[in-house]
């Protein structure tokens, strides 16, 4: 990635990203870093990519940020409509299909590769994966963004159903911590959002707080918190 | 018990002086012509029959179907003008399939019948457009269990237990209100309605009919569909066997 020479004031701000999300015994756990760039500047070093789009729903964002946003707005109107209709609370499955339908009727103009996840008590905790052109599949656990490059194996080979949520959201906090080891557009802090039938939880893990690897500089004391 | 409304019943734009539109009125005329339509909830499904007349012998069997699939778990019978009865069924089935794509789920019972709803009653606005003469009994099975609903051509909608239209209405709406409706299964359900569709009907008045039968239950899969041939036939030789009764009784008192 060619560094623009001022260029980066102009560019969109694009989440580079690593987004993860898992089914566990009793619900999902959602993950996610939190680098925003505009080309090679970081333009927000603590972003939430993790958005609420119902008491039950949430959404992993990776791509442009804008569009991201937009598509995240719509959905979270129209559920918020058809919970009212419906008189009880929106399924994940519905969440999932909406952004579906957004993604897919217009992918030519949006660059957004999102997760839906969520639990609801038909279904229990379930995990959509939605990628670049649209597709909507329902899978044990999807990964998105430029990190999940890197993770596709260590998934794979780690991956167990029915954890329990301590399992699972230091599984899920170690694949991203892997992933911002190796991918540049992916840093910063890690957010977890776990929804299960009690609620929603969410957690944060600092710089500090995340496992180290291989051949990185450990994060030390941080020069801001003196 | 009709009322002429004289230069108030021109248009379904108007309201007469007492508050009534009676363009719809005469519209209900239609369908308490037709023959008649029953509905009924069980504990564990909803039954829809109708009395389908037929009015000649040269028509094929198992032609001009009044009941109808709109989805796979819900079925709707209509009664008065057969043509406006189609529209209305097309709508459901583009509702029911339009909420299937957008939200990715079967569209609830309830949801399905106010969208009907609206559009009848839509047609009902304005001057250029007439009423639908046609009501229609929606039996469907969603997660809130075995629904059944009416639907007037006012746009009114209620939920029922059991409904009836057209021309044997009023005895068939007795009938139900004597049947134990909660501690009935469709099977039991199937029997239930042959039987009051055959009493129903009016041997003089009109000659030949047709029973046409179809539940949506748990035997069923919470799918809709037409009765199956076995339990059809068990049906109508039930519902014959207690119309010959019946009309021996009656024999027996006019002697």
């Amino acid at each position: 990635m060619e560094p623009m020479a001022g260029g980066w004031m102009s560019a969109a701000h694009s989440m580079g990203t690593t987004i993860l999300a898992v089914e566990y015994d009793e619900g999902v756990i959602l993950g996610a870093d939190s680098r925003t760039t505009t080309g090679v500047y970081v333009a927000n070093r603590a972003s939430d990519k993790i958005t609420q789009l119902t008491d039950n729903v949430y959404i992993c964002r990776s791509g442009s940020a804008a569009d991201t946003q937009v598509v995240s707005d719509y959905v979270r109107y129209f559920l918020n409509q058809h919970t009212i209709q419906l008189g009880k609370e929106a399924t994940v499955k519905t969440a999932a299909n909406l952004v579906k339908e957004l993604a897919y009727q217009n992918k030519s103009f949006l660059q957004a590769g999102m997760i839906v996840a969520g639990w609801d008590k038909y279904d229990g905790g379930s995990v959509y994966g939605i990628p670049l052109g649209g597709t909507l599949l329902r899978l044990p656990f999807s990964s998105g963004g430029s990190g999940s490059s890197y993770l596709y194996g260590f998934l794979d080979q780690a991956w167990r159903p029915n954890m329990s949520k301590d399992e699972a959201e230091r599984f899920v906090v170690k694949s991203i911590a892997l992933a911002i080891a190796r991918d540049g557009a992916s840093g910063g802090v890690v957010r977890t959002v776990t929804v299960n039938a009690h609620g929603v939880e969410r957690n944060f893990f600092a710089g500090d707080k995340l496992p180290l690897f291989h051949e990185e500089i450990s994060p030390g004391r941080n020069p801001l918190l003196a | 018990m009709s009322s002429i409304g004289t230069g108030y019943d021109l248009s379904v734009t108007t309201f007469s002086p007492d508050g009534r539109v009676f363009q719809i009125e005469y519209a209900n005329k239609a369908i308490d012509n037709s023959g008649t339509i029953v509905g009924i909830k069980c504990k564990d499904g909803v039954v829809l029959g109708v009395e389908k007349l037929i009015p000649s012998k040269m028509l094929l069997e198992g032609s001009n179907r009044r009941i109808h699939a709109v989805h796979k778990h819900a079925g709707m019978a209509v009664a008065g003008l057969a043509a406006d009865g189609r529209q209305i069924v097309g709508r459901a089935r583009s509702e029911a399939s339009q909420y299937l794509s957008f939200y990715g789920e079967d569209i609830p019972i309830k949801e399905l019948c106010d969208r009907v709803a609206h559009y009848v009653h839509l047609c009902t606005l304005y001057w250029w457009l007439r009423p639908f003469g046609s009501a229609a009994i929606l039996g469907g099975y969603d997660r809130d269990g075995p629904q059944l609903y009416m639907i007037e051509p006012s746009g009114v909608a209620y939920r029922y237990f059991g409904a009836a239209v057209g021309k044997g209405r009023q005895a068939a709406k007795t009938a139900i209100e004597k049947l134990k409706l909660s501690e009935m299964t469709c099977r039991e359900g199937i029997i239930a309605v042959a039987k009051i569709i055959y009493e129903v009907h009016d041997e003089a008045k009109d000659k030949a009919f047709e029973l046409e039968l179809s539940w949506v239950c748990d035997e069923s899969n919470k799918q809709h569909q037409r009765v199956p041939a076995d339990l059809l036939e068990e049906a109508k030789v039930a519902a014959k066997a207690a119309k010959d009764a019946l009309d021996e009784d009656e024999g027996m008192d006019a002697d």
